[in-house]
């Protein structure tokens, strides 16, 4: 077979051993490291302010204070170590958020495109109601009834986008659904879940895999969006969007305010789409 | 001879989706028009048409993947026609069927030691590894393709996969779903040399769907012709090429190429 | 004098093996070359070399291809394209994918006459009318204005047909133009190319897995293995007697339906390892050498 392949080249489509994969993972993993352990590995306590250090640049600017790597905001607290809490918030709503919605939206989606009829009938026009709704509006009103908080925001991260998840995976459920190995199924005699669960679920794995690191990443910006208008954690809590409309307020005066806790968000979403990608090919046995 | 199969003015209708109007029902549109036949208990029966013959709508519906608007079939005594999916289950170990496109129709996410193994899991078979070994080779395929993916085998290699899916259960009657016509014309051959060994050593009776006359002539002793849905011609395959009695059957062997340029081409 | 001659013509997967090994052949204005082989043989692969339309991830590592006494691949990429589009047309396998769902058939006719080749929009429908006549489509002048979807399969590939002779190319590459046909409509489809090709006097490169095709259009053909030219011959002479025994077992794998005993035998394993062994020797060659 070796002599086979040399010859015609036919299975040569092989993908580079994926260098955005161990990237994004590297620096999750990181921020996963720095989230479970910041109490113990932040250089400050995040809330401490200290009136006589208020905007001091980062260490490797004139003028700086040793000990404040990434300098202090205007209430001198340390940017690195806020940063360090923030990812705390960040972390926890990208991974309760993006799973609850993936597993609901997920589920639909396969049911309504695997077996038809009524159910797709029923779960179609939720999705379409849902989706009229204006998702920012819809976000704010929700929090405004359930009050801000940790909760809140998962619960108006699960509410909006589940339907992403429905559509897609619905999409790719009745595309596999079409396909002569799920014929064969139920001519070896499988019921309709055993097919759903054993033929279907794994080869629409990869697009829910790529859907959720999305969200992921979604999750993390729309927290962010949301401590940005104010509407998210209490203002005790260290929060990356709060870091940013803080920092905005002085930008001309103290840039690292804003640039610090921007350039990690900016990774992080990056990072989550990327995983996701890496992981699609990874999952694919046609590629790997 | 008892018959396997009895089928009487068996009809199926769609519905048309693209004539739908924007309210009520789509119009129906006939696939097959009333057929009655039957087949043997080991018969090799081929059936042949061109597109939008009904040929594969049929034989989707013999092994009810499809279920008729109309008639009858009746498989070893029992009405089928419109038996439930649980009522069928058992059956279906004893129906089975080769599909046209090797590849969609074995799973891309599982190896083919699994691929043929979870039917028989599913029927309650024991000693299950031994029953794959053995499917693999009577279809000719080294064991150590238990463990492959099916991206990694040749069209011919999967088809066998195919093949030894549907014998591993030991069935009574298998369906062959145009499954030579997306192989190479070497592959063609072999698979249709295995299909022909297995018929007779495993005593099966086999429908074999095709749109090709000249493979139907090697492998089956009768043939139905199929036309927009009605059978044109039922006889045996070697008085059908010799004297075709249908206009559509005479067109058909007419147009086929022979590889021979002294063949003149009216 | 040939009108298409491709000479040691070698085409690889970017840093991958050979799909092409020095391919040479020939077609006189006017003839119908067949290209045969197995799939993954390399016979579209010519057919897209000569057209220009090669794959991105296909290089061409060597050889010459000389169109019309025009070496292809000495001229400049742009210049490449113009003569290519003057001179060459496409008949593809698949009418289904091949004609835009979102466009009407006259348009996707004469766009490529007015646009590239800078006709008028009159002589241009003028044009498409007569060929469309020519290719027995009823009531041209509706299906000028018809959507692909409204047509069979038959009828789209006649529409193919049509516009591939719409500028009066010198050589046509049809790539399994019937092989997603009905045989009753491959018969006639066929009949209709070898009529066109025949009144116009086009050179045509014929792609096609089915030796029963090759039969009957063509005059000379290449049977393909592993992007080698086992042989190339007239057509008579493949047909009375293959030279090489690849080719002979392929002839014997083609099913003849007329004699049950013969046709449909599997290509003999000896065969393979014979044929294989001469790729392995030629590619060793190539790399002494």
């Amino acid at each position: 077979m070796a002599e086979a392949k040399a010859i015609d080249g036919r299975s040569m489509v092989r993908r580079r051993a994926g260098l955005r994969l161990w990237l994004s993972a590297g620096w999750l993993g990181l921020l996963c490291i720095a989230a479970l352990l910041a109490p113990w590995i932040a250089p400050k306590d995040p809330l401490a302010q200290d009136l006589f250090l208020g905007r001091m640049p980062p260490v490797w600017v004139m003028g700086a204070e040793p000990g404040y790597w990434l300098g202090t905001d205007s209430l001198g607290r340390d940017v690195l170590s806020r940063i360090i809490h923030g990812a705390r918030i960040a972390l926890m709503v990208a991974l309760i958020a993006g799973t609850i919605t993936c597993v609901i939206g997920a589920t639909l989606g396969l049911l309504a495109g695997f077996l038809r009829g009524w159910v797709d009938l029923v779960i179609s026009r939720l999705i379409d109601i849902w989706m009229a709704f204006p998702p920012v509006l819809f976000s704010i009103l929700l929090i405004a009834v359930l009050g801000p908080g940790l909760w809140s925001i998962i619960i108006a991260i699960v509410v909006i986008d589940w339907t992403r998840f429905a559509r897609v995976v619905r999409a790719e459920a009745m595309a596999q659904g079409a396909m002569d190995y799920v014929a064969s199924a139920r001519v070896a005699g499988r019921g309709r879940l055993g097919t759903m669960l054993r033929e279907i679920l794994p080869n629409v794995l990869p697009t829910i895999v790529v859907l959720l690191t999305l969200e992921m990443g979604i999750a993390v910006i729309v927290e962010a969006i949301l401590s940005f208008v104010n509407l998210s954690i209490s203002t005790d809590q260290p929060t990356w969007g709060g870091m940013i409309s803080e920092g905005r307020a002085s930008v001309h005066q103290a840039w690292w305010v804003l640039v610090f806790p921007l350039i990690t968000l900016f990774l992080t979403v990056l990072s989550f789409s990327q995983l996701g990608e890496g992981l699609k090919d990874r999952f694919d046995p046609v590629l790997r | 001879m008892a018959d396997l199969y009895q089928i009487e003015d068996l009809r199926l209708s769609l519905a048309d989706m693209t004539a739908k109007p924007l309210f009520g029902a789509a119009p129906r549109l006939e696939i097959l028009k009333g057929l009655s036949f039957t087949i043997p208990k080991g018969a090799v029966v081929g059936i042949v048409g061109g597109s939008g013959s009904g040929k594969s709508t049929l034989g989707r519906a013999l092994v009810r993947l499809l279920e008729p608007s109309g008639g009858a079939i009746r498989f070893d005594g029992t009405d089928i026609t419109h038996l439930p999916e649980p009522a069928l289950r058992p059956l279906r170990r004893r129906m089975q069927m080769i599909f046209q496109d090797p590849m969609s129709s074995l799973n891309p996410r599982h190896r083919v030691g699994t691929i043929i193994a979870e039917p028989l899991r599913l029927h309650g078979f024991d000693a299950i590894p031994d029953r794959v070994a053995r499917a693999l080779d009577h279809v000719g395929l080294p064991q150590s393709f238990a463990a492959r993916y099916p991206h990694e085998l040749s069209g011919g290699q999967r088809q066998r996969v195919g093949i030894a899916r549907a014998i591993a259960l030991e069935p009574d009657f298998i369906l062959a779903d145009e499954i030579v016509s997306g192989l190479d014309v070497s592959s063609q051959a072999q698979v249709l040399n295995l299909l022909e060994r297995l018929v007779a050593e495993l005593g099966l009776t086999l429908a074999f769907i095709s749109h090709d006359l000249s493979v139907i002539r090697r492998l089956c002793q009768r043939t139905i012709v199929l036309y927009r849905g009605e059978i044109v011609e039922d006889r045996p395959t070697a008085d059908l090429f010799a004297d075709p009695q249908a206009a559509y059957t005479r067109e058909l062997l007419d147009a086929i190429p022979l590889p021979d340029p002294a063949q003149a081409w009216a | 004098m040939s009108f298409l001659r491709v000479n040691n013509l070698s085409v690889r997967l970017k840093k991958g093996p050979p799909l092409l090994r020095r391919v040479s052949l020939q077609v006189a204005a006017g003839d119908v070359h067949g290209l045969v082989g197995e799939s993954g043989a390399g016979k579209s692969m010519i057919g897209k070399a000569v057209l220009g339309i090669l794959p991105p991830s296909v290089e061409v590592t060597g050889g010459e291809i000389w169109l019309d006494g025009v070496d292809l691949l000495s001229l400049p990429l742009a210049e490449r394209r113009r003569r290519i589009g003057a001179t060459a047309a496409l008949i593809p396998q698949d009418p289904l994918t091949a004609l835009n769902p979102s466009h009407r058939i006259g348009p996707q006719i004469t766009d490529r006459l007015v646009d590239i080749l800078g006709w008028s929009r009159a002589d241009a429908n003028r044009r498409a009318l007569e060929l469309l006549a020519e290719v027995q489509i009823p009531d041209p002048d509706r299906v000028m204005r018809s959507y692909p979807h409204e047509l069979s399969g038959g009828m789209r590939q006649r529409i193919l047909i049509a516009s591939a002779f719409a500028a009066e190319p010198k050589l046509i590459v049809a790539d399994e133009p019937t092989t997603a046909l009905d045989v009753t409509v491959q018969k006639q489809i066929l009949k209709l190319i070898a009529g066109m090709q025949a009144r116009h006097g086009t050179a045509l490169l014929f792609v096609t897995h089915d030796l029963g095709v090759v039969s009957k259009v063509c005059q000379r053909l290449s049977v393909l293995y592993a992007g080698m030219v086992v042989e190339d011959t007239s057509v008579a002479d493949f047909f009375a007697a293959p030279r090489h025994a690849y080719s002979a077992a392929l002839l014997a794998a083609t099913p003849k339906y007329t004699d049950p005993a013969a046709g449909l035998q599997p290509v003999p394993d000896a065969v393979i390892a014979q044929v294989r062994a001469e790729v392995v020797a030629f590619d060793r060659g190539a790399a002494h050498g």
